[in-house]
């Protein structure tokens, strides 16, 4: 790939709205993902393998559980610091973003929410430095947009539980040291298991094949009769509304994400634009260029102002489902669009991996179908909405 | 070892250059301000490189306005120990010098470290007034430093060669690429930073030497011209009457 010559675009100065902090995280994280990532994404995507030299650093800018209080090793930032660290990640990979996203939201968060303190302690300061990786483990492979049929199941079997079934589609699985894994009881509840590597009978491999997302691993999660310690189980909540808690974390900051994707190709696609001559003059001085371009930074602009106001309602505790679903939606059927008409400006270029244009648009066929899919959104405002379920 | 490292900002180097005051001022309006990089990059992290061996502490120092605050955050979280802000407006390099020295004088710092220039006036000669004011040896251009007890071998790039001396503390030296590797903070860091102690104190009586009379850009780069090989004798009359570079 090129130098990295990526820089920001704010075109309603929301960066007036963030503390002189925000912006030294955002410009950290920069910095860093063009010192350390940039160079060598484009070859992780080739060899679909991440790169996991990277976790120590994702670890010291503050990837891993940002706004986990600092006593659990976390970095107690608010939500606006997480959702802008998210940015920056995925301006370079969505796989990047993914890895920090599973571990800060879907492994952190429901440890930190719904663990009880020796579980904190045990687990959150290690995942915050990025020395032990976690997975998340809802989807199964007969359970996508319904996770609530799941068949993963554990029994009690008085000194621990036992755990049988499998999950599928797995970001982080075939490296990670532990699973939060979502099973029923046997009276059919649901609830969350931490499963640790090495525990017999728990396996996880790789999936191959993918097309998108190269640069981040997905596997299984397979549970045969695995014994769970009993202290093992996460108390402070139970019921698909537990797996869906984290879920709302996580896609608030997939919508900060998908922002970064479509800021990187409108970057990309703007300089080309200006550089590439043909007919005599920059194809940027062409009306019909001009449109694409014009209209992409009026998307970029318009999600960025949605997507900050949700991150000061989630500061404030207030952002419901409902929204975070419209801003994932949004922010990734946005970026698809805009990816799709970078791609178009650069023409032959920009089916190459001298440009990071392809990549994103491959990776977001991953992002708008995991964390709901862009239907199951759209399902969700429409009931938010009407007050009639959809779904089934 | 007690270090001061000067640090002043820049505009990002993507800026647009534009002037205000009928082309006396750099119009600042819409400019994101940087770190100078030979101070942050150079300067500042050989600084906390030589701390981290042998023990000490970097103090930054920094002559200008509240505008100054990320700035100085940054350095901070980069890992600087303290701070301290000049509160002046930055006028010439002689002034700026002065409210250096005036503040570094009798303060017991065994190295001033300063970047070899800033990148948006490049004057190159803060360093060597501070040196001068403070009547101190001065290293200039120093691409590498290595320390054993108080003296200082130092290594900076001459014309065609490479000049080595020998200095000891207490000195000013003034660096240049090659002395240390970009150090990007990092989260703990960025935390650390905002409790470490940044002093504002006044600025001491001193003059601006010089005033700006204007500013002007560079000429418009022409474009590329082609010269085919039937025409190669061409070239040699386009570089002597045209370019006059013969
Ligand atoms: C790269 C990658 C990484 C992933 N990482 C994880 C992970 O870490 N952990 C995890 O648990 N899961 C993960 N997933 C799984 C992801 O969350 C699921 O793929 C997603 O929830 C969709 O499920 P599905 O693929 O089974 O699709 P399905 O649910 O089978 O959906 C197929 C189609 O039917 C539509 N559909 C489904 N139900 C309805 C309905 N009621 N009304 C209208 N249309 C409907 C969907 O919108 C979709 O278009 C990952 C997926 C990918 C691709």
């Amino acid at each position: 790939m090129r130098t990295d010559l990526y820089q920001g675009h704010d075109y309603y100065l929301m960066d007036e709205w963030l503390t002189e902090e925000h912006k030294l995280i955002r410009e950290t994280a920069r910095a860093w993902v063009k010192k350390e990532v940039s160079p060598i994404i484009e070859e992780a995507a080739e060899k679909c393998k991440f790169p996991e030299h990277l976790l120590k650093g994702l670890g010291e800018i503050g990837a891993f559980g940002p706004y986990i209080p600092t006593e659990y090793g976390g970095a107690g930032l608010d939500q606006i610091a997480y959702g802008l660290i998210m940015q920056e990640l995925e301006r370079c990979d969505s796989g990047l973003r993914s890895t920090a996203s599973v571990q800060s939201s879907l492994v952190m968060y429901p440890i930190y929410k719904y663990g009880n303190e020796e579980q904190r302690k045990k687990y959150l300061p290690k995942l915050a430095s990025g020395e032990w990786m976690g997975c998340f483990g809802l989807t199964e492979p007969d359970f996508g947009s319904n996770p609530g049929g799941m068949i993963t199941n554990f029994k009690d079997m008085g000194d621990h539980y036992l755990l049988n079934g499998a999950k599928m589609w797995i970001s982080n699985a075939p490296f990670a040291q532990i699973a939060v894994v979502w099973a029923k009881n046997e009276q059919g509840r649901i609830h969350g298991l931490i499963v640790e590597r090495g525990m017999e009978g728990f396996t996880t491999p790789t999936m191959h094949g993918k097309w998108s997302l190269r640069a981040s691993d997905t596997g299984e999660l397979i549970f045969d009769n695995v014994k769970v310690p009993k202290e093992n189980l996460l108390p402070g909540k139970n019921g698909l509304g537990a797996p869906l808690g984290c879920l709302d974390s996580a896609r608030y900051g997939i919508a900060w994400g998908a922002i970064g994707a479509a800021l990187d190709c409108y970057d990309v696609a703007l300089r080309y634009s200006k550089e590439r001559i043909q007919f005599g003059k920059p194809i940027g001085a062409f009306q019909l260029q001009q449109k694409k371009l014009a209209e992409m930074i009026t998307e970029i602009t318009k999600a960025q102002l949605l997507t900050y106001r949700l991150g000061q309602l989630r500061n404030e505790g207030r952002a419901t489902s409902a929204q975070i679903s419209m801003a994932k939606r949004n922010n990734l059927a946005m970026a698809k669009q805009i990816i799709s008409d970078a791609r178009q400006i650069l023409g032959a270029m920009g089916i190459t991996g001298e440009y990071p244009v392809m990549r994103h648009m491959m990776n977001l066929e991953s992002v708008i179908t995991y964390e709901g899919t862009h239907d199951i959104h759209l399902l969700i405002t429409g009931m938010d909405i009407t007050g009639f379920d959809a779904f089934k | 070892m007690k270090i001061l490292v000067c640090i002043s900002k820049a505009p990002d180097t993507t800026s647009k250059i534009a002037f205000s005051d009928n082309n006396t001022k750099f119009d600042e309006n819409g400019v994101q301000f940087i770190v100078n990089p030979y101070d942050e990059w150079y300067a500042l992290v050989r600084a906390l490189e030589i701390k981290e061996t042998l023990g000490g502490t970097v103090t930054t120092l920094s002559v200008g306005g509240a505008d100054y605050e990320p700035i100085i955050r940054k350095a901070l979280a980069i890992g600087a120990d303290d701070a301290v802000r000049i509160d002046a407006a930055e006028s010439d390099s002689l002034y700026v010098a002065k409210q250096i020295a005036n503040y570094a004088k009798g303060k017991g710092f065994d190295i001033i470290f300063c970047g070899k220039e800033t990148i948006n006036y490049n004057g190159s000669v803060v360093p060597g007034m501070v040196a001068e004011l403070l009547d101190l040896p001065y290293v200039a251009l120093a691409h590498k430093i290595d320390l054993a007890g108080n003296t200082a071998t130092i290594m900076r790039e001459v014309p065609g060669g490479e000049e080595v001396l020998e200095v000891n503390t207490p000195f000013v030296l003034s660096a240049a690429k090659g002395m240390a590797e970009q150090r990007i903070p990092n989260m703990r860091g960025i935390m650390a930073a905002r409790t470490k102690p940044l002093a504002v104190e006044a600025a001491s009586a001193a003059d601006a030497s010089t005033t700006v009379k204007g500013y002007s850009l560079p000429p418009a780069k022409s474009g590329c011209k082609y010269i085919t090989p039937e025409n190669a004798g061409d070239l040699i009359r386009i570089l002597h009457e045209e370019a006059k570079a013969l």
